[in-house]
């Protein structure tokens, strides 16, 4: 990260007692321990507690802090629940978190328009929650949403298990409350399906905290499934799994997932949870919805195609405690693997013809770097997760993982996919970012946070490289 | 009029030049009045992948090019774009890239998102005469800022798009149309919300006061395998059971031809009058409609897009102050739109955003100049 400003930091007395005129007493955290609860986010190999954090009620209070950020040319880093996994939250030494935490609350539910509105603090999974008595439901469900803020799923435009059906964050947001950097207000679209002029919905969402700090949302709701099944499937190579995904897509059924394990992760995870999984290659979870009719007549043809691939084994659940424990497994991916180790999880997209070379290649370079790796990912989509497997008190070790991740991804550009598919860039990915674009892309999006912050003081020091931003943030 | 061949010749044209450029694709939605720039030298289908449902084309290249390429691999544009020539008296070959320009979706919107939710990846060339790329031709994508939306419904003020990326959807195997017959607007909207609000994935929604025969018809798509279609209409029939008698359609060319006057909306065809289109909450459709006491409507989108006919000259934004939306005039004669804006003028500090972004991605005001302000 650049160094703190000592101009800034010379100031923190004065910019804590202004704070502290608009905000109650507890809403503005200075004293060194009690800061350090923010030092970072899920990318915890990179800490750095901030010069003081604030925890605003309301938009108004938002709007109040930023004014005075503003005036005094403090660097303001947005925070949800600090789930990023690309240190998008992560602060710098001369920075002021801003955190929207207490602002949770729902603001109105209309079923016959089908949206809720939300203050962001609210996490992803009571955002559904809200809505669940009547049977309607927020789609985007990222694997961290019992954490994971509203606020950070916009700023992220994250994805989850589902969106191959029902699409990630940026497709399910009508409207957002947003206060710029200088303090003003503005709402973009709202309850009406398409909001007018340009698209700055569309703009915001992804942006990382970048463009402005969004204290509220409209999301639309959906009515639930009638009900929901999945089948596991198990192969003995991951080129084969990697073929029947591509076969089941161009078959016509839009499954609502498809999830692809490789052997490390079935391996890690049978140890620590014990759901039953075969000892196989790869396996694929596919759940489709409707009724038992519909589901039926889906599953079918999935199976079907599976045949076609000589599956090790095909498993069709028959029950919900079925369907739980096919889940399972792939739910608790993350922290089985956190279990053999720390780990680094990389996000990047490639296109799904593209799986099987990609799944070899990475299994070369592992052998290369002398790292394990596993792979669970949402494999309709092509948007992978490979976790490198790295331990933090070797020295040595987090650089090789690193490298090693750099690698992965540019593997993924040069077969014409992205280094991130719903994590974001924050610092984990900023210096690869000439990877996928050249310099007049990359002043092209400069040039749009130039327009929302002139001053370059909201969250400055992620998604670009550095250096491409250093005139415009001295 | 100039007609580049290359994203090259394109971006030197732009660079060079020292008059407004008022650009086109296929010249058939109306929005540009005399065009000087035609894209319909830039065309052809880049990269088709049916097994990663995903597409890369050029600006220019004909939609119905696209489309048949997709039907070929039973697959298409989740959008279903309208064809705006019938509404207005426009001829020539709508292009995707006007498509993209303009983020031309239809009745499926309410289910599939529009035109901006299946772009993946788009190239420009930017006021400068720059050549920008942003997104690519993957499903899932979050490398930096979305430009790829910002592009969708631009109408090329902020730069000329080259090439454009979709994700794609499997055409269904069947489709089934639920009618309900003589509802009021009020009541035709409650079955709407009804229906969309059901776990039965309606993928379309429509209402129409005067149909075809002269009386109200309410409209409700499914789409599906066949088992799956008949088994949802079925339900959807006794889910409406209290709006009046519901019948299913399943005719493919019936369903189709039915759904395309929604779409395209054919009600309002050789008709006169000036067509506006407005965007609000499906529950404040017929508000809109009785605030503006229109001639003709047309309601897609479960209510919240209304279509509708209006005597000639008349701007009906102040008489919908007080209703949450925008009202973009669609069609209107030359003089109409010299007094009347195409586009909803924005509040503060919206505008100034967007005044701001065109700044940046067009410092000399050269593109479609004035068209968004
Ligand atoms: C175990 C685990 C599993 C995960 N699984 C998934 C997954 O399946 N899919 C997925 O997409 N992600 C996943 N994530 C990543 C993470 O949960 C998402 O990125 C999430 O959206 C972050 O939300 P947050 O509230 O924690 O945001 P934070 O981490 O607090 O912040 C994230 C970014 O949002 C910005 N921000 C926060 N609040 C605001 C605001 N009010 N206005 C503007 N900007 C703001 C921050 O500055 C930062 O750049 C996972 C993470 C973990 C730890």
């Amino acid at each position: 990260m650049p160094v703190p400003d000592a101009r800034v930091m010379s100031k923190k007395a004065r910019l804590v007692d202004r704070l502290r005129g608009v905000l109650p007493e507890d809403a503005v955290i200075h004293d060194p321990a009690e800061t350090r609860a923010y030092e970072c986010d899920a990318l915890t190999a990179y800490k750095c507690p901030p010069l003081c954090a604030v925890l605003p009620s309301s938009t108004e209070e938002v709007a109040a802090v930023l004014k005075i950020c503003h005036d005094e040319d403090v660097p303001v880093v947005p925070r949800g629940a600090g789930t990023s996994l690309a240190g998008g939250a992560l602060p710098t030494a001369d920075s002021v978190i801003l955190g929207v935490a207490r602002m949770n609350e729902v603001l109105e539910v209309d079923y016959d328009n089908r949206f809720i509105r939300v203050q962001t603090g609210r996490t992803n999974l009571s955002v559904s929650g809200a809505v669940e008595e009547n049977d309607f439901f927020y789609a985007p469900d990222p694997s961290s949403q019992l954490a994971c803020a509203i606020a950070g799923n916009i700023a992220m435009n994250s994805g989850g298990a589902h969106c191959l059906k029902y699409g990630v964050t940026t497709n399910n947001l009508m409207g957002v409350t947003m206060v710029m950097m200088d303090g003003s207000v503005v709402e973009i679209g709202g309850a009406h399906l398409d909001a007018g002029g340009l698209d700055l919905l569309g703009l915001i969402c992804g942006s990382e905290g970048q463009l402005g700090v969004v204290t509220e949302a409209t999301l639309r709701i959906l009515r639930k499934p009638e009900g929901a099944r999945p089948v596991l499937m198990a192969f003995d190579s991951n080129e084969v799994a990697g073929q029947c995904v591509s076969d089941i897509i161009k078959a016509g059924v839009l499954p609502v997932a498809i999830e692809f394990m490789d052997r490390p992760v079935i391996r890690a995870t049978e140890a620590f949870v014990g759901a039953g999984y075969p000892d196989c290659e790869s396996l694929l979870i596919v759940e489709v919805e409707g009724s038992d009719a519909e589901i039926n007549e889906q599953l079918e043809l999935i199976l079907e195609i599976a045949r076609q691939h000589n599956p090790v084994e095909l498993r069709e659940s028959t029950s919900a405690d079925e369907s739980a424990r096919i889940w399972l497994g792939r739910k608790s991916a993350f922290g089985a693997m956190g279990r053999i180790n720390d780990y680094m999880c990389l996000d990047g997209t490639i296109p799904v013809s593209e799986l099987p070379y990609v799944l070899r290649r990475i299994g070369e370079m592992s052998e290369e770097f002398g790292l394990l790796v596993g792979n669970v990912f949402h494999a309709g989509d092509g948007n992978m997760h490979p976790l490198i497997l790295y331990d933090a008190n070797k020295p040595g070790d987090l650089e090789i993982c690193e490298k090693f991740g750099a690698e992965i991804l540019k593997l993924c550009v040069e077969v014409g996919g992205c280094l991130t598919g719903e994590h974001g860039v924050g610092i984990e990915k900023r210096d690869l970012m000439n990877v996928q674009y050249a310099e007049v892309d990359l002043e092209a999006q400069l040039r749009v946070k130039d327009v929302f912050d002139p001053k370059w003081l909201l969250n400055p020091s992620k998604v670009f490289p550095l250096d491409a931003t250093k005139e415009r943030r001295s | 009029m100039r007609r580049p061949e290359t994203e090259t010749e394109l971006a030197d044209l732009v660079a060079s030049a020292d008059a407004p450029l008022q650009i086109c694709g296929g010249g058939t939605r109306g929005v540009v009045a005399e065009p000087n720039i035609s894209l319909a030298g830039l065309t052809g289908i880049e990269r088709y992948e049916p097994g990663a449902l995903t597409l890369v084309a050029k600006a220019g290249t004909p939609l119905a090019e696209v489309e048949a390429a997709l039907d070929a691999e039973g697959q298409r544009l989740p959008f279903e774009p309208m064809d705006h020539r019938g509404l207005l008296g426009t001829t020539g070959t709508p292009t995707i890239g006007g498509v993209v320009a303009a983020n031309v979706s239809g009745p499926r919107r309410i289910q599939a998102g529009a035109c901006r939710d299946s772009l993946i990846g788009v190239r420009f060339v930017d006021g400068r005469g720059d050549v920008i790329k942003n997104g690519g031709r993957v499903m899932k994508n979050v490398t930096g800022y979305d430009l790829v939306k910002l592009m969708a419904g631009s109408f090329g003020t902020l730069g000329v798009l080259t090439e454009v990326s979709f994700k794609l959807l499997p055409a269904p195997e069947a489709r089934a149309v639920v009618l309900v017959n003589g509802l009021d607007d009020s009541q035709a909207i409650s079955a709407l919300a009804r229906a969309v609000g059901s776990s039965f994935e309606v993928s379309g929604a429509a209402h129409v006061p005067v149909g075809v025969d002269g009386h109200p018809v309410t409209m409700f798509r499914v789409e599906g395998f066949a088992q799956s279609v008949a088994y949802r209409a079925g339900q959807l029939a006794e889910l409406l059971k209290d709006y009046g008698e519901a019948l299913i359609e399943t005719d493919p060319e019936k369903t189709a031809a039915g759904w395309k006057w929604v779409r395209d909306v054919e009600a309002f065809h050789g008709l006169p009058g000036d067509v506006w289109r407005v965007s609000v909450k499906p529950s404040d459709g017929p508000r809109v409609a009785a605030a503006v006491g229109a001639e003709r409507v047309v309601y897609d989108w479960a209510g919240g897009l209304v279509w509708l006919l209006v005597d000639e000259g008349r701007d009906i934004r102040p008489d919908l102050q007080g209703i949450a939306g925008h009202a973009t005039l669609v069609r209107a004669a030359a003089s109409t739109r010299s007094q009347i804006a195409m586009f909803q003028p924005e509040p503060e500090p919206l505008a100034r955003i967007s005044a701001g972004l065109r700044t940046q991605f067009d410092p000399r005001g050269i593109l479609n100049p004035g068209l968004m302000r």
